[in-house]
């Protein structure tokens, strides 16, 4: 038995000692492998008397056990072990930046269009578009802007040729979209416009979202809320808004729409020109002309058309200051909205 | 419109102040663009007397002058030429107070030596008084400007000019007497309209007028006034209030014609009599009759202007300008004064057809009153006789055909109908009436009014409910929402809209641009190569912009150098938006989008390997964006040719046979053209063709497993790997569901002129295990139809 105990204690010292999974793999195999000693001893067993057989197979028993407790526990050391000196090996420096492509962004006049689109979506219009080069016609004519009128100066056109033009408004899509379809309409024309002007506040291209709603009894009233309710839902302020007369040859009343100036609080600055007030849309009741002209029966509809410059609402919102920026594409200017 | 407060006042006097005044003309829609004071802030300048005048020993240009300011006399050192004993003149005293309104500083008034000779005060000119921009001496007051009275007292001018930005519709507010009506209508005062009497003829001379275009001309008068005093001036009070309007004082009589365009709102002309020949005659130009204006211009006349005409000659443009042979000059002693009125649609956008644009114009295309030119005509001749003094003929008035008086009717049901607001009926009337409609008619249901002849912008019952809308105030009218329906929309799922298309570039990296549509045409020839199919602006704003562009690219290119000239090295971009094409007789209007990438694949970053794009990159990114169609095997890429495009680098994109855009390479020759330091890669494709997308169809998943095959082959450089695939999806069975290049090779390990293409071979059948024997025989079809086609080899 002083054999068996000492190859006990040979054993769970070579286990103690082993330094990898691999040695201690063969350590298992030479104690208690087919082959092992350990497992030699137990064909020992036959040799010894019935009496003394109990005894000691309870002892090699014991003894196996302990070694392969001994090895597990060694092993679940050595892999833990293992793991940590991987872990330790891989460890990185996480305050390094990672590996990626730059984040692209929309232009901020698109930002704007469709926050523009979403407000109004939410509440049923349809967007509707159209083409940038239209008919005289469809520009103006449509619109109860006859040839001559002093309203065309207003427009300052550019011409492709006798007859055709680069649209002014996208208020010809409207016309378009009624000469063709039947009412109600609740829609928005969001696109390119043209006038030929160019200084520090005007650029020849700039972006025009109109609005039109005709249904049975409409009024300056609905028009009102509507215009209201859209401007507070854009700046997300419940600011005051003013409605002033004006003249637009398609709509009757019209109005002229300022809102309280959101960079002073109509404390005065230089961005209202101290007036406290910013003029940022035009609206009215669509002209009985208009609605005649395509084809609409006026004794049951009226509606009413309203229309803004998308890049006069980016300046306001995002506080930027010249115009012209908007189409010189700089990408250090156009990141600033990614 | 530029007008001076206080002479508004003169006419009607609310009981606003200033600030008050200007708000209410804004809403009521005669928007104020701007104001201010008609003089420099100042105080302590008083009416000065001069009284002696000697020369300042020590100085040539400087006079001692003694000056009395009514209570005493003071010495003052003057350096103005025009200084003379009697003078009166602005005479600020010891402690006046100047202020100019472009500095901030006070200049007060003090005791002071020049060149050793003391000085109690100063005398002053127009300039230093703000009410002229330069002066050459001493403002020179009249002889009966009484000594002593404060200047702002004697020039009234504690007064202010209010310019006012008017819409087209409002021409009758075009004069003092018109906004005097609109202020009174707005405040429910009457305006004082001061009265204008009758002139009586002194003499009988007349001069015959004859109007040819009578639905142009309905009102034509004329007057002969004789012997006009050419040496005499326009007074003060005149000159001050034309240049409070914004008019420069010319001579006494274009000085009243103005003063009675200002005060009126009507145009008027004065000829000079004598070089009139035989009558007038109103009528429309000869094609190409030659004219020579005022401002000594020579026009060619289209037969479309209306001009009035002696028995010779063109001698004005109707309600435009006169003509110089026929203006009044220095030495003119008898006028022929003209007061018309011309129809708006007769003079609407003729000057601006000749580039031209007057105060006349700008009135008679908006309307003038038709029924105001008698008026007029005895106001202008008053004060010319008053002012120039002269005998006066009888009025002579020719007719044309006169508009027709207007009548309106308005329901009360529609006011509240139209306006969502209950307006008092008798309110309705008050407020129709104050604006100078007639009542002609009154029921239970609403009224009918005529309309006042100074009114062109009234003739359905919409305008009356304007008028309405804007004197009851608009922000009076509440805030409803009262006509919504419900209405739920469809959302279309066989398109994929453009905001995801763009969303997914913004994933991928790109900025988005926006560029001008109009290009120049030197660009757009390099890019898009010459072409019939370009249109071209009749009037750009300059010369390169002047072609519509008919791609996306040049914007994008000219942003590039934009941005590479500002240090940005990585530049991916794209713009969505429509592109212009003449083709036969129509114009195409096609909606793009199109991309362009150059430089570094990845930002620099501490673990990259600054690899730059290649061709495959901007590929790989279209394929993204296509795949949103889930169109699959409808795209093909293939072989293309385009002018700005690599001849080598350059794919067409084709959807189910059609072509839909380009991607590849910029021409190395046009980088170098563009100054672009980077090869650029770029894409454009036509949105209508990218739209339709397929709907998703959901199959039964496979439990079976998948079975792989790797195949290797030399094949000719030149074969397409497009070519290889459809090949080898031919004859891979129905099982095969998935097909992939994992390797291309070129090298020295294999024969020259060929390449070796590694693809991967996926099957799986829907219900059963596929086995060894039938992928074999697929792989030995496959080999043998691509040895039989291509004479591809495999490789070992």
């Amino acid at each position: 038995m002083a054999d068996t105990e000492s190859l006990l204690a040979e054993a769970l010292q070579a286990i103690e000692d082993s330094g990898d999974e691999q040695s201690l793999e063969s350590l298992r195999v030479r104690y208690l492998g087919k082959k092992g000693s350990i497992t030699a001893l137990s064909k020992t067993l036959g040799q010894l008397l019935p009496q003394e057989r109990p005894a000691a197979g309870e002892v090699i028993n014991r003894v196996k056990r302990q070694v392969q407790d001994a090895i597990g526990l060694r092993k679940q050391t050595l892999v833990e072990a293992a793991l940590s000196a991987q872990l330790l090996q891989e460890s990185v420096d996480v305050t390094l930046p990672g590996r990626r492509q730059n984040q692209g962004g929309l232009h901020p006049v698109t930002i704007t269009m469709d926050r523009i689109k979403a407000i109004f979506e939410s509440a049923g219009y349809d967007v509707a578009e159209g083409p940038e080069i239209e008919d005289e016609y469809h520009n103006f004519e449509a619109l109860n802007i006859p040839e001559h009128h002093p309203a065309r100066a207003m427009h300052d056109t550019f011409y492709i040729n006798p007859g055709t033009v680069l649209r002014t408004h996208t208020s010809p899509v409207q016309v378009r979209v009624m000469e063709n379809d039947k009412p109600p309409f609740r829609m928005i024309c969001p696109g390119r416009v043209y006038r030929c002007d160019s200084d520090l506040t005007h650029t020849p291209m700039f972006h025009q979202v109109e609005g039109l709603l005709i249904d049975e009894n409409v009024s300056f009233a609905d028009l009102k809320g509507t215009v209201v309710d859209f401007l507070r839902a854009y700046f997300e302020e419940d600011m005051d808004v003013r409605f002033r007369p004006s003249y637009f040859p398609f709509t009757e009343p019209s109005a002229e729409v300022d809102i309280a100036c959101v960079s002073c609080a109509q404390s005065g600055c230089r961005i209202c020109g101290h007036t406290g007030w910013l003029e940022v849309m035009g609206c009215g009741m669509v002209h009985p002309k208009v609605l005649e002209m395509s084809g609409i029966d006026t004794g049951k509809y009226n509606g009413f058309a309203f229309g803004m410059g998308v890049e006069r609402l980016a300046m306001l919102r995002y506080k930027v200051g010249d115009l012209r920026t908007f189409f010189e594409n700089d990408l250090r200017f156009l990141r600033q909205f990614n | 419109m530029i007008f001076s407060e206080k002479w508004i006042r003169e006419w009607v006097d609310p009981a606003l102040d200033t600030q008050q005044l200007i708000e209410q003309l804004t809403m009521a829609g005669l928007e104020v663009d701007a104001s201010g004071p008609v003089a420099n802030a100042f105080t302590g300048i008083v009416v000065g007397e001069v009284k002696t005048v000697e020369k300042h020993p020590d100085a040539d240009k400087l006079s001692i002058c003694q000056v009395s300011d009514g209570k005493a006399d003071f010495q003052v050192v003057c350096g103005a030429p025009n200084v003379r004993a009697g003078l009166k003149v602005p005479f600020a005293t010891i402690g006046a107070e100047i202020l100019t309104p472009d500095s901030d500083k006070v200049f007060r008034i003090k005791n002071a030596k020049l060149r050793g000779v003391e000085s109690n005060g100063m005398l002053c000119s127009t300039e230093e008084l703000g009410i002229a921009d330069s002066a050459d001496g001493l403002m020179e007051l009249p002889a009966d400007a009484p000594v002593g009275e404060d200047i702002r007292n004697y020039l009234n001018l504690n007064d202010t000019s209010i310019e006012l930005d008017l819409t087209p519709n409002r021409g009758d507010c075009l004069g003092i007497e018109g906004l005097a009506r609109e202020i009174a209508g707005l405040n429910k005062m009457a305006a004082k309209h001061p009265q204008v009497g009758v002139v009586a003829a002194t003499i009988n001379d007349t001069f015959d007028i004859a109007i040819t275009a009578r639905d142009q001309c309905p009102r034509y008068l004329g007057r002969v006034i004789r012997n006009i005093n050419p040496d005499a001036e326009t007074p003060l009070w005149m000159r001050e209030k034309l240049r409070r309007c914004g008019l420069r004082s010319i001579d006494p009589v274009v000085d009243v014609t103005n003063f009675v365009l200002i005060e009126l709102g009507q145009p008027m002309h004065a000829f000079d009599l004598a070089k009139l020949k035989g009558s007038i005659d109103v009528r429309l130009a000869q094609e190409g009759e030659k004219i020579t204006l005022l401002d000594g211009k020579e026009i060619a006349l289209n037969g479309n202007t209306l001009v009035i005409a002696d028995d010779q000659r063109a001698v004005a443009m109707a309600g435009i300008m006169g003509g110089l042979d026929t203006a009044v000059t220095t030495g003119t002693r008898d006028v022929f004064l003209e007061c018309a009125f011309f129809s708006p649609l007769a003079i609407a956008g003729r000057a601006r057809a000749y580039g031209m644009h007057t105060d006349a114009s700008h009135r008679y295309e908006r309307g003038v009153d038709f029924n105001l030119q008698q008026k007029a005509t005895e106001r202008a001749t008053r004060l010319l006789l008053d002012i120039v003094g002269g005998e006066a003929g009888p009025i002579i008035e020719a007719l044309g055909n006169l508009p027709e008086a207007k009548q309106v009717t308005l329901e009360y049901a529609s006011v509240a109908r139209f306006l969502g607001v209950e307006i008092e009926q008798s309110q309705i009337r008050e407020i129709l009436t104050g604006l100078g409609f007639g009542l002609t008619d009154c029921s239970d249901k609403g009224i009918t009014v005529s309309v006042p002849s100074f009114r062109f912008d009234v003739e359905i019952e919409a305008d009356l409910i304007e008028e309405l809308a804007r004197v009851y105030g608009y922000n009076n009218v509440p805030l409803g929402r009262g006509f919504s329906k419900q209405s739920l929309k469809s959302q279309p799922e066989a398109v994929t809209p453009l905001a995801r298309l763009k969303q997914h570039l913004v994933s991928l990296g790109y900025q988005e641009a926006i560029t001008y549509s109009f290009i120049d045409p030197t660009l757009s020839e390099k890019v898009c190569g010459s072409s019939s199919e370009a249109i071209v602006l009749q009037n750009p704003i300059s010369s390169d912009m002047s072609t519509m562009r008919s791609s996306i690219l040049p914007g994008l290119l000219s942003t590039l150098q934009y941005n590479e000239n500002r240090q940005q090295e990585r530049v991916r971009l794209f713009e969505a938006g429509q592109v212009f094409r003449a083709e036969q007789d129509s114009i195409k209007q096609p909606a793009m989008i199109a991309g362009l990438i150059s430089g570094r694949k990845l930002p620099d970053n501490w673990s990259n390997n600054k690899e730059i794009y290649d061709f495959f990159d901007v590929k790989g990114d279209i394929e993204s964006l296509l795949d949103f169609s889930r169109g699959g095997n409808d795209f093909c890429f293939q072989p293309g040719s385009h002018p700005s495009f690599h001849s080598g680098q350059c794919a067409e994109v084709v959807r189910s046979g059609r072509l839909v855009g380009y991607v590849g390479a910029l021409h190395p020759g046009l980088q170098r053209d563009l100054g672009l330091d980077s090869t650029v890669f770029m894409f454009e494709l036509e949105l209508e063709a990218i739209y339709p997308r397929t709907m998703p169809c959901a199959t039964v998943l496979s439990r079976f497993p998948e079975v792989s095959r790797d195949l290797a082959i030399l094949i000719n450089n030149e074969t397409p790997a497009a070519d290889i695939l459809a090949v080898v999806y031919e004859n891979a069975g129905e099982y095969l569901s998935s097909l992939r290049i994992f390797d291309v090779y070129q090298g020295d390990a294999i024969e020259k002129g060929k390449k070796s293409i590694a693809l991967g071979l996926t099957w799986q059948h829907p219900s059963r295990t596929l086995n060894d024997d039938e992928i074999n025989s697929i792989i030995i079809n496959c080999i043998k139809a691509l040895e039989e086609q291509f004479n591809a080899s495999l490789r070992n």
